[in-house]
């Protein structure tokens, strides 16, 4: 298999998309002529031309909600916001209109529109642009949050939501762009809504979901290695629809559970999880289930301390092993 | 990708057709910037210009190098790493901030985006705090915990700095509300690009300034792009002129030469004190660098077009022609002032170089609650961080 970038996985999926169904088009502030801020859509425009790749001015609200019309009426918009911190700015649009139109119009409206970008922090741009808002967008029923974290999923992920026929907001990680994996040649899709075990183990549970699923994997082999734990790593790879299926299958084999999120503890995915784990599963476990995050303040910018604020593959180590009771 | 270096001119040119209409009952009688080269401008003799002494001229002028040679080493500490995440630069804009700050009375204030550096520096900011922000340092300007996007000093009504296009915008016209809520003396000026006046959270701020007649002047920094995009790509219509629409005053200025700023933005930020109402300016302007360092600036617009202004326009350049023709600047004074901007500079990043770290312990110092109630539960599961 050919080994691609998570951020060529993103384009492939959105030229195969483009060039399979007519009505798919891309708009965003930049992803056209400038080719993208991260430089997701190189290219696309030289290939679809103007009317397919459209750049916008920087009015958030605007051209979402624009989206979402053109979306009730059939177009099948996939729309860049430069850094998913500008989240804000089109919320509105976002979940008052796109995530409420379908159950407002007791079902007679769609809006198949995709909303994809970079989150999360790591890269020393502070408070305002290191949102990571997928506990925020999950939070309303109706939509579909997507976070993948390898750029296999992120193609075959990102081609179900483009084919999706409701709103699916799709997270991508910054820091992964540059990130190189195995890319099947022919078309795949990978289905909204499935966990995916990426490293099975008898000892302990890491459910995790984006750059964590990287960095577990890396303090997964250690702990095999240094300690001689079986980690299994679940990657949650949609938030919501939440596939908590496989992770109690998972918890039902190893009875400890460390859920790993780059993202602040309070009110997050996490904490969902926790719950539906202990209430479907407490008597499988253990030992209390564990929670390593973000730590709880806005990103700050300090590049060394923004090393300190958020997991990385040592702390999940530690974390690991406090789950284990070592 | 062809009408790159054409797009800006169609602006202006646009622009100076519609600006000679007249622009509603309340509108200024906006002119069109003057090229500086043709004849006497009459902003050189308004009295807010006429009125400055020779030490003052010099110190606008020794300003205006100070944060190009602030910019200049920051850009070096960047390309040394030693500066994470954006570094957004000013230089070719340096007489907007200079100019507008210059009218500042100890009462008035000021909020911009995260092209900063000038501003605050302009507020008199000390540029040493504002390199070891950029550096990440405990003693920088908001303790490292903003970067070069962030820089604020409330002690010198400097409110930020702020990294959402736009969002500063209703912000300023809070600081006006709440000076005249409260009673207070002063106004405020609002700095955003052209690329923010796209933004609806700008309308709803300039509708409720004047709505309520607050002591604001919007001031959009027209540099001609937001990021990539040109401003014929990006906005229908005129910037300025859609304060009509708003019933409120506008002017369109020539940001390059710092005297025409000074001089048609007194008026207003005057007006705005004494009687509480409410401008848009539109200062036509330029930058030199890309968007942010990042930006390889190769997309978008000619290399001829930067060169163009750096030859005819450059703010600096101007001003020190005007201050050496009125007999304010000599060659051994520009040269002193360079050599001692440039040393300024690397002083900061020298002082910036030997300050420390924020400590883990200070990443949580300065959240709302949780800073004053070290007993709160809220961030729980933040385990294994020590
Ligand atoms: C809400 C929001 N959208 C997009 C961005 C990304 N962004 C940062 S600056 C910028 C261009 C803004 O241009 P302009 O307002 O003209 O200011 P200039 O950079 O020219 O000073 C963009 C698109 C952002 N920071 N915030």
């Amino acid at each position: 298999m050919p080994l691609i970038t998570y951020r060529e996985a993103l384009r492939h999926a959105m030229a195969e998309e483009l060039t399979r169904d007519e009505n798919v088009v891309i708009l965003g502030e930049e992803v056209g002529q400038f080719h993208g801020a991260y430089k997701v859509t190189e290219g696309l425009l030289e290939k679809f031309g103007p009317k397919r790749i459209v750049d916008t001015p920087i009015s958030e609200a605007g051209f979402i909600g624009l989206g979402v019309g053109a979306s009730m009426l059939g177009v099948r918009p996939v729309m860049e916001l430069m850094f998913w911190s500008f989240y804000s700015v089109a919320f509105d649009q976002i979940l008052n209109n796109a995530a409420n139109i379908r159950y407002m119009s007791g079902g007679q409206i769609n809006c198949p529109i995709v909303i994809r970008g970079p989150a999360n922090g790591g890269t020393n741009v502070g408070a305002t642009h290191s949102h990571t808002p997928e506990n925020i967008l999950a939070h309303h029923p109706g939509v579909k949050v997507v976070v993948p974290s390898t750029p296999y999923d992120a193609k075959g992920l990102l081609k179900s939501a483009i084919r999706d026929n409701d709103p699916v907001f799709v997270l991508e990680n910054t820091i992964l762009y540059g990130l190189e994996g195995e890319v099947p040649a022919e078309e795949y899709l990978v289905p909204l809504g499935h966990a995916d075990v990426k490293r099975a183990g008898t000892d302990l549970t890491i459910v995790t979901y984006g750059r964590p699923v990287i960095q577990s994997l890396a303090a997964a082999q250690q702990l095999q290695q240094q300690h001689n734990l079986s980690v299994e790593i679940v990657d949650l790879r949609t938030i919501r629809p939440l596939d908590i299926d496989t992770v109690l299958a998972s918890v039902r084999k190893t009875h400890r559970v460390l859920i790993v999120e780059e993202q602040r503890p309070f009110c997050g995915v996490g904490a969902q999880l926790a719950y539906m784990i202990q209430n479907e599963a407490f008597d499988e476990l253990d030992a209390p289930i564990q929670r390593l995050g973000t730590v709880d303040a806005p990103a700050i910018y300090s590049p060394p301390a923004e090393i300190e604020q958020l997991p990385n593959s040592q702390r999940i180590l530690k974390a690991a092993l406090a789950t284990m009771g070592s | 990708m062809s009408k790159k270096s054409t797009d800006k001119t169609a602006a202006a040119a646009k622009k100076t057709t519609s600006a000679a209409k007249t622009g509603g009952a309340n509108a200024a009688p906006a002119a069109a910037p003057k090229p500086a080269a043709s004849g006497p401008n009459p902003s050189h003799s308004s009295p807010v210009n006429t009125a400055l002494s020779a030490d003052e001229k010099v110190e606008l002028y020794r300003k205006l190098v100070r944060i190009r040679r602030f910019e200049e080493r920051s850009l070096r500490a960047y390309q040394a790493k030693k500066i994470g995440g954006f570094l957004h630069l000013y230089i070719g804009q340096e007489a907007v901030a200079v100019g507008c700050c210059s009218l500042m009375g100890k009462d008035d204030h000021v909020i911009t985006a995260y092209r900063d550096h000038g501003h605050a520096i302009a507020v008199g900011m000390d540029t040493k705090a504002l390199m070891a922000e950029l550096y990440g340092k405990v003693t920088g300007c908001s303790k490292g915990k903003g970067g070069s996007m962030h820089y604020f000093d409330p002690a010198r009504n400097f409110w930020g700095g702020h990294g959402i296009v736009g969002g500063q915008v209703p912000l300023g016209a809070g600081l006006a509300y709440a000076l005249k809520y409260k009673g207070l003396k002063g106004a405020a000026m609002a700095f955003m690009g052209d690329g923010a006046v796209n933004q609806g959270a700008v309308h709803e701020a300039y509708n409720l300034a004047s709505l309520w007649s607050l002591p604001v002047v919007f001031v959009i920094e027209n540099n001609g792009y937001s990021m990539g995009t040109s401003q014929a790509r990006s906005s229908a219509g005129e910037l300025a002129t859609r304060a009509a629409g708003y019933d409120m005053k506008w002017e369109i200025i020539d940001g390059h030469d710092l005297y025409d700023v000074r001089a048609k933005m007194e008026p207003l930020l005057r007006r705005a004190r004494e009687e509480s109402k409410p401008a848009l300016v539109e200062i036509m302007t330029y930058r030199y660098r890309g968007h942010s360092v990042a930006d390889p600036d190769k997309t978008y617009r000619s290399k001829t077009e930067i060169e163009d202004y750096q030859r005819t326009k450059d703010p600096i350049n101007l001003f020190r022609a005007i201050l050496q023709s009125e007999g304010a600047l000599t060659d051994e004074l520009i040269e002193k002032i360079d050599t001692e901007a440039r040393s300024e500079a690397d002083f900061a990043a020298d002082f910036a170089e030997a300050s420390p770290f924020p400590t883990p312990e200070d990443i949580q110092k300065d959240v709302y609650w949780e800073a004053d109630n070290p007993s709160q539960r809220t961030s729980g599961g933040r385990l294994f961080f020590n």
